[in-house]
């Protein structure tokens, strides 16, 4: 009878193991696929043709350049490889424009060969048309339609995932944002939390870290959306004022709030590497002559490196993960960073931000998925760089 | 000429009375073993020659510690200054994670000494004198810990003698080591003793025959008997160090 409920327990804990390994292997590969789907999909939106004067030289297009030509940023042909011909914008509603209601007829009937007469006219058209409406293409040229290229995703500068007829995903703003936030919050976040784990590991008396300690893991246990609360009523007009800023929203904003939101990590592992540093070692440090601070940062500081470094590394990946406060603080605007006093936006929380408004299975939401593969790399990397400076304590 | 003098020496541990109204003199450059039960406050006693036992809280001492005719529990007393002329080995090597080279060049950095020529040749001497020369001389970089038991006990002899120290206590320096690299301890002793005094703890008896000069056997914080080893050691005035080194207790 015992025999028959060890060996059940015995079952039950190893399919609690598969089970559990199998899920976050499923959620890893559902974030995969839905991430690499996005390649699957056309620089311009489904159903819907680009078509020119086929006396313009132009086959091909990028991505960028039919944002540009639509935002009319560029508004002549040769910045496009063209001729010396001013581009004409040619969109649907433009056609009520052009023709009278009862030329169209009534059920716009007449509409696809009146686009046709519209594209055969001007030789510096482009229209954004449906493919429905344009069956005949004999006489015009249509740009062929490509899948959105990785190079574009990867090294992208421009986010731009709901622009028509051409959205753009280039990671780079936001990854670049993530990183920019990341590093400020970790150079504001290391100094304090060193002093503040050298205080309490070597200075503090027990009476005061009895304290002192439970306060600091306390902030642990803050939901992050008070911390980005915290932030947007303090620190948001504080930089403000101090900087003369046109917005307090800002990726220095966010990494004052990031750090804040380390700090317990990095004053928790590192005290406890410095608390661990053997009292021996100290022992013969002092019996040598040295003075407490001499063996704090020659014997006790590089014999906790490792746990120090654990520390930092555990609190960037708190900083790179986090969503909610970012969110808040930063302002969002997803271009590529040039200074830290301007709004920036950071992975996550674009995930959070677009992900509401994104249409599932389309190319925005499958990029939203990219972003999460990219921040599950990242992450990744950090977890396992912290494997490896334990590892190496040795 | 004492070196040392302790004078009516009390130390409680909160309420715990560790030594009782200890008095002793110890000769300079001469080897002096302190033997006893564990817990009698040998080790205690020892600590208190270079104030290591500041570090341990609610400690509290009555009476006074001469050096060199100088109270070294004064208000004026440095005690970093104190503990380089008082240098200590401990019951288990404790070398820092650094190299061989770093370990002994710690105390003379640590003391101020920046010339790396002075700083190399108090290296190359130190460890000739703990007899580890031969031995480590091709690997002064490789870390400390790749050496031995015994080969790292040496080192921390080392590391305690660079900085040149009057004074070098030893707290069971080798307890946690093989025979034969207790002997070499021994021996390096021997020959320590013509630059240093040297006061040993152990729980070896005859290892405080062999190398020491003169004996103290303490017992439940009191200083039973001290003298010369040969007299404690044959014919003891206590009985309680009779049945101590005739293995009767302890």
């Amino acid at each position: 009878m015992k025999k028959i409920l060890e060996k059940f327990v015995k079952y039950l804990l190893t399919a609690s193991g598969f089970i559990t390994s199998f899920i976050i292997l499923l959620i890893i590969f559902f974030l995969f696929s839905e991430g690499a789907g996005l390649f699957k999909n056309h620089i311009i939106d489904d159903g819907y043709v680009l078509a020119l004067n086929k006396n313009n030289p132009v086959n091909t297009l990028s991505a960028k350049q039919v944002k540009g030509i639509f935002d009319e940023d560029i508004t002549n042909w040769k910045e496009a490889g063209g001729k010396n011909e001013p581009i004409q914008v040619f969109r649907l509603n433009d056609l009520l424009s052009m023709y009278p209601e009862e030329e169209l007829g009534s059920e716009y009937e007449h509409a696809g060969s009146k686009i046709k007469e519209a594209i055969l006219q001007n030789e510096g058209i482009i229209a954004f048309v449906p493919k429905s409406l344009l069956t005949d293409t004999e006489n015009i040229k249509t740009i062929p339609d490509q899948t959105i290229p990785v190079k574009d995703v990867l090294a992208g500068t421009e986010w731009f995932p709901t622009a028509t007829p051409s959205p753009l995903f280039g990671i780079l703003p936001l990854l670049s944002g993530t990183l920019w936030v990341s590093f400020f919050a970790i150079l504001i976040a290391l100094p304090f939390g060193l002093c503040v784990s050298i205080y309490m590991s070597e200075i503090a008396s027990d009476k005061i870290r009895n304290i002192l300690k439970p306060i600091i893991e306390l902030l642990n246990g803050i939901p992050s959306v008070v911390y980005g609360f915290f932030g947007l009523i303090v620190i948001v007009p504080f930089l403000q004022e101090l900087f003369n800023l046109p917005v307090g929203e800002s990726g220095l904003a966010g990494s004052i709030v990031l750090a804040i939101m380390a700090l317990p990590t990095i004053v928790t592992v590192a005290e406890d590497a410095m608390r661990n540093c053997p009292r021996s070692l100290r022992e013969a440090s002092l019996a040598l002559g040295a003075n407490k601070w001499q063996t704090i940062y020659k014997v006790v500081i590089p014999s906790s490196m490792s746990g120090i470094t654990s520390g930092v590394v555990l609190g960037i990946g708190r900083a790179v993960g986090e969503t909610m406060a970012v969110l808040m603080v930063t302002g969002n605007a997803a271009v590529m960073p040039t200074s830290i006093l301007e709004p920036l936006r950071t992975i996550p929380a674009t995930i959070a931000a677009e992900l509401g408004e994104a249409p599932t299975g389309e190319a925005h939401y499958q990029s939203l998925f990219l972003l999460g593969v990219i921040l599950f790399f990242i992450t990744l990397f950090i977890n396992l760089s912290v494997e490896y400076i334990s590892s190496r304590k040795k | 000429m004492e070196i040392i003098k302790a004078q009516n020496v009390n130390f409680y541990y909160g309420s715990f009375h560790a030594l009782k109204n200890i008095s002793m003199d110890i000769e300079e450059k001469s080897v002096v073993a302190f033997i006893g039960p564990s817990g009698c406050g040998k080790s205690t006693f020892l600590r208190l020659f270079n104030r290591m036992n500041d570090l341990i809280p609610k400690t509290r001492l009555e009476g006074q510690i001469l050096i060199n005719g100088q109270n070294i529990y004064g208000k004026n007393v440095q005690v970093d200054q104190l503990r380089k002329e008082v240098g200590m080995v401990f019951q288990r090597p404790n070398p820092f994670p650094k190299s061989i080279y770093e370990n002994v060049a710690y105390g003379l950095k640590v003391n101020g000494i920046k010339d790396p020529n002075v700083i190399e040749e108090r290296v190359v001497e130190s460890l000739k004198g703990a007899a580890l020369w031969e031995e480590v001389k091709d690997k002064l970089k490789k870390s400390a810990y790749a050496l031995s038991g015994g080969q790292q006990q040496r080192l921390c002899i080392a590391r305690a003698m660079a900085v040149s120290p009057q004074i070098l206590l030893m707290d069971e320096p080798a307890s946690a080591l093989d025979p034969i690299s207790t002997s070499k301890i021994e021996e390096l002793i021997r020959e320590l003793k013509k630059q240093v005094t040297i006061v040993i703890v152990t729980h070896n008896m005859q290892q405080a025959s062999r190398v020491s000069d003169r004996t103290a056997f303490f017992y439940m914080g009191e200083m039973v008997e001290y003298g010369r080893t040969k007299d404690i050691f044959t014919n003891p005035e206590k009985e309680a160090t009779q049945n101590y080194i005739t293995g009767r207790f302890g």
